[in-house]
């Protein structure tokens, strides 16, 4: 066998493994590698980001997209500890993410040496798993594992440590075949018996709801979700995460639900007799937060491939742990193909709820409203583009008003709610799916935490839209002042903005401004299809507010609608 | 409830951060924790003893289930199983106490395992009660230091009158 540098391990494990690009940052700890790579450069391309946190977002938007894992590349110490941010948003969104960071030599460890940082220890409450290799022979093994641990189950991001002395290393490469670890086995396919009783559990019901998330898309169960779903005439209604997994325009689709979801698709979850919940978490967000309120009338059937979420917020009646594509088939074998039921009463009300609180996008021939915006763009794409977005006020009017019509179009970061990551996670998107059209859309904060990987976009000659959607405002933040902090408008200003069009152009894009709306659509088309990096500017009207809302710890039932006044304040409630 | 938790982990570096972490992220206490490699030196045997409702023991073990180190959890609470602690006590020994400490070590099964010309170290394994017991009746002659470890346990081959 062939003796090699830990270094050169390194790419001929990735190589085994399908990798085909790397983001990352050089460091004194890994630079055997980075001396190594040109030798690997035809099958491993290497993004050069500005930040290592925007590589991992990179890595995340990479995996998000396409279903494979996004790998990152890193030195020790304030290199890992960069990273870190990006990990935990991996992690609460189960993003299969593997980070490498170089460490100091093993002589060396636990004693102060120069960049040296606790890598394990840090990132150990967010990561699914992560280990420190200590011998060269090693290497190709914690590799395999690291890839193994992030793919399977429920995905999440995984570290893997290596100290210099391991990179410089020589020994046989030996790559496992397969991996097997005595305590992790996760549970695929459901239990049968439960899988009855599931099927028996929907086929009474009157009033049933499809509540489905993220998990959706990780299994790939669309097309058994489309399946159950026209059998059984269930109304569907997605979390923020599960946006795409259902198609937006198909009759039985309500719209989002939650915190920011629609009048229609929280009253049906409120509701209906039956839940079937699918790779979602019950988080706070999906259902307002008072757990004991929730669908107070409903039978729950919960399918997730984590059995640590379930009974985790609500009481489940009926569990089944296991992947969601293989439960739903194992599930529609007990479902007859021609039932004929007859749900005109249930959807006459969910129509009629639809009809008193409608979701519409809002116009005005003044000022650029952004749900209007997004609804323009939704039509302008046809519903067909990678929408990758921030995190604020405009990332819930991305989830209300951009019709996604297939999974993995859509990609957020919902359970950290991190900004920055919109920018990075969509040139991830892009080098994952070069053919989409990869569109971010930011909050002028959000494009601010990570604009510095516009030069990163640009040396790699991406076609990649940036739409930022510029309020002059930390624009969610001003929301919950108006509505719950007495117009107390601490902070929530920028008093200095960057002049967009010129930052995009001083670093080599392209750059556009709409202020009026008459100018809006030219210039996304514009902007849309000109080649290459373009940001387009849009300047919104910073008083619109997202509705409907349900105030933290509310119930599905209570939403705070437009045409309540304004005034309304709630008080004390949980800052988020 | 008080719950004896018995975790089966590879005997890596970090299991136990990993363990302890879950706690601490949660901001539950542990009231001990006992640490020993198996039969088989690859894994490690932690034992350990928290208290909250069940449904909170309930999240936590399912949460050890989910870490890639743990091979397997049982909550010991729910079976008749054995629990054991051990403690070394150092008295203070005059001639006028010493008698009456010998008579109390003999009277609970400790054994004497140091002499010294002020004092007397005793060993005593038993559960809590017992323990807890011992040391209150020796405090009044003059208890100088102690070192108790936490809990170990297993469940019993037979399981009658499970609990719950
Ligand atoms: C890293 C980070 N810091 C702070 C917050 C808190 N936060 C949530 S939304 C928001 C404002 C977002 O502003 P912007 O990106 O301009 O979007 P807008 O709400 O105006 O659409 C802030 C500060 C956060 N989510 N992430």
């Amino acid at each position: 066998m062939a003796r090699m540098l830990g270094a050169e391990m390194f790419f001929e494990t990735l190589i085994h493994e399908g990798v085909d690009v790397i983001f990352g940052l050089p460091g004194g700890y890994v630079l055997k590698v980075y001396d190594v790579m040109p030798k690997y450069g035809e099958a491993i391309k290497h993004v050069l980001s500005r930040h290592e946190q925007g590589a991992t977002h990179m890595a995340d938007g990479y995996a998000r997209a396409s279903g494979r894992p996004g790998v990152v590349l890193c030195t020790s110490g304030p290199a890992a500890t960069n990273t870190v941010t990006g990990i935990a948003t991996a992690q609460m969104d189960s993003s299969p993410v593997v980070v490498f960071t170089g460490q100091v030599p093993t002589p060396y460890l636990g004693s102060d040496a120069f960049q040296e940082a606790d890598h394990i220890g840090i990132t150990r409450p967010c990561t699914k798993h992560n280990s420190l290799v200590r011998r060269t022979r090693e290497l190709p093994r914690a590799i395999k594992e690291a890839f193994h641990i992030a793919t399977t189950g429920r995905p999440g991001p995984v570290l893997v440590d290596m100290p210099k002395d391991v990179l410089i290393g020589e020994d046989e490469l030996e790559i496992p075949n397969e991996i097997s670890l005595r305590g992790y086995k996760p549970t695929i396919r459901g239990n049968i018996a439960q899988i009855k009783r599931a099927v028996e559990i929907i086929m009474t019901a009157k009033r049933p709801v499809v509540f489905g998330g993220g998990g959706l898309i990780w299994s790939g169960a669309t097309p058994e979700l489309i399946e159950l779903v026209h059998r059984l005439r269930i109304p569907v209604a997605l979390t923020l995460m599960g946006l795409g997994a259902y198609p937006a325009n198909d009759p039985y689709f309500m719209s989002m639900l939650g915190m920011h979801g629609s009048y229609k698709a929280n009253m049906a979850v409120h509701e209906s007799d039956v839940i079937i919940s699918i790779g979602a978490r019950f988080d706070d967000r999906a259902t307002g937060g008072n757990f004991p309120k929730f669908a107070p009338n409903a039978k729950i059937v919960h399918i997730d491939i984590d059995p640590s979420t379930i009974d985790k917020n609500i009481r489940v009646h009926c569990p089944i742990v296991g992947d969601a594509k293989h439960v739903l088939r194992q599930m529609l074998e007990f479902i007859p193909k021609d039932l004929n039921i007859d749900r005109r009463e249930w959807f006459g009300k969910i129509d009629e709820w639809g009809r008193q609180h409608p979701l519409l996008p809002k116009e005005n021939s003044d000022k650029i409203m952004t749900s209007h915006l997004i609804d323009m763009l939704s039509n302008i794409t046809n519903g067909d583009a990678i929408i990758v977005s921030d995190v604020g006020q405009h990332q819930m009017w991305v989830a209300q008003f951009y019709k996604f019509n297939r999974p993995r179009t859509h990609i957020t970061s919902g359970g950290l709610g991190t900004m920055g990551f919109g920018f990075p996670a969509a040139m991830g998107a892009k080098f994952a799916r070069p053919d989409e059209m990869v569109i971010c859309v930011a909050g002028d904060g959000s494009f601010q935490m990570n604009m510095q990987e516009l030069a990163t976009a640009v040396e790699n000659k991406m076609d990649l839209k940036i739409v930022l959607i510029n309020n002059e405002h930390h624009g969610m933040v001003r929301q919950w002042q108006t509505m719950f902090f007495n117009k107390n408008y601490s902070a929530s200003h920028f008093d200095v903005m960057p002049d967009f069009v010129k930052l995009a152009e001083a670093f080599g894009a392209k750059g556009l401004r709409a202020k009026r709306p008459e100018e809006l659509e030219a210039t996304l088309k514009e902007g849309l299809y000109s080649d290459g990096v373009v940001l387009m500017e849009i300047v919104v009207d910073y008083e619109e507010m997202v509705y409907p809302m349900i105030a933290p710890g509310g119930a599905m039932n209570e939403m705070i609608l437009e045409d309540i006044e304004r005034e309304m304040i709630v008080e004390s409630v949980d800052m988020a | 409830m008080r719950h004896t938790i018995s975790i089966l982990v590879d005997n890596e570096p970090g299991v136990l951060a990993r363990i302890a972490g879950l706690f601490s992220a949660r901001g539950f206490n542990i009231e001990s924790l006992c640490v020993g490699e198996t039969l088989d030196p690859t894994t490690s045997r932690i034992t350990l003893v928290t208290s909250g409702d069940d449904w909170i023991i309930e999240q936590i073990i399912k949460r050890f289930n989910n870490m890639i180190n743990v091979i397997k959890v049982q909550d010991l609470s729910e079976l008749t199983h054995v629990e054991r602690e051990m403690v070394l006590v150092r008295m203070e020994a005059t001639p006028e106490t010493r008698p009456e400490i010998l008579r109390t070590a003999d009277i609970f099964r400790a054994k004497v395992i140091d002499v010294g010309p002020r004092s007397y170290m005793l060993e005593l394994t038993g559960d809590r009660d017992k323990i807890t017991a011992f040391l209150e009746i020796l405090r009044p002659m003059g208890i100088k230091e102690i070192a108790r470890t936490g809990s170990v346990a297993l469940a019993r081959e037979i399981q009658n009158n499970k609990r719950r």
